[in-house]
């Protein structure tokens, strides 16, 4: 039952990467997907029996999702401060 | 009916809240709102640690980031919301569908739900010795990524300064 939602979580964060234009946004799908995949490997140490092993997978998780969470956030702001916009299609005119 | 049910259920609509919701602000907190119930299931899932670090790190932290990152930039005017909202509602519209579509297939799919792997004999060491005795390089590795982070963070978010 809890992996058919965790497929319906990862589908939203997917989807919401794919489609979205927003910098922010865009990093809001990353979240989404980061939560279904730690949902998914606690579900996977409860179903081997090793919880512990999950949950310290889990926090090693989570503490990556904060730091990129933190530093994509910086990267908007810094492409807000050049192009004046979060669309992503402005990062189109980079070089490179 | 089952109260795990209806946390996944829930955890699903705010999942789709965030995604479809107008202003960037109400992502934010729909985010927030779909962390505080994964770390319910989480905890639901005899995971208590995991979960609070979810409560308190993906909940609160990251909401306080994206909060304050939303409140630097920008508001759009009230006809360039209109604007963005006509468009944005055509391109979001297929993710109930999409998602519908799928959950369909799964219960046609009708999955095996007798995937349970037997638990192990031996006893499990509890979450600490796992950390700090186990995994202790990715503990450090983990300290190290989150130092190049605040390094990173605190370079980003620099303002420009002006002479």
């Amino acid at each position: 039952m809890i992996g058919f939602f965790i497929v319906l979580l990862l589908i939203c964060g997917a989807y919401c990467l794919v489609v979205t234009r927003s910098m922010i946004r865009a990093v809001v799908g990353i979240e989404l997907l980061i939560k279904a995949v730690t949902l998914l490997i606690i579900l996977a140490g409860q179903l081997t029996g090793r919880t512990a092993l999950a949950q310290s997978i889990a926090i090693t998780i989570i503490i990556i999702e904060v730091v990129i969470a933190a530093t994509a956030a910086g990267i908007a702001l810094s492409v807000f401060r050049h192009t004046n916009s979060l669309d992503v299609r402005n990062l189109r005119n980079l070089k490179g | 009916m089952n109260i795990d049910l209806v946390i996944l259920i829930l955890t699903t609509l705010a999942a789709i809240w965030t995604v479809m919701g107008r202003s960037l602000l109400k992502a934010a907190i729909g985010l927030a709102i779909t962390s505080a119930l994964i770390s319910v299931m989480i905890f639901r899932m005899n995971s208590p640690l995991a979960a609070v670090f979810e409560l308190s790190v993906c909940a609160g932290l990251i909401t306080a980031i994206f909060v304050s990152t939303i409140s630097m930039t920008k508001p759009l005017t009230h006809k360039e919301v209109l604007q963005v909202s006509k468009d944005r509602m055509k391109r979001y519209i297929y993710l109930p569908v999409i998602l519908a579509i799928v959950g369909a297939v799964l219960i046609a799919l009708k999955l095996k739900q007798d995937f349970t792997i037997a638990p192990l004999a031996v006893a499990q060491p509890d979450v600490q010795t796992v950390l700090w005795d186990f995994r202790r390089l990715d503990v450090i590795g983990q300290v190290i990524i989150l130092i190049a982070g605040a390094l990173g963070i605190v370079i980003l978010f620099e303002e420009k300064k002006t002479k």
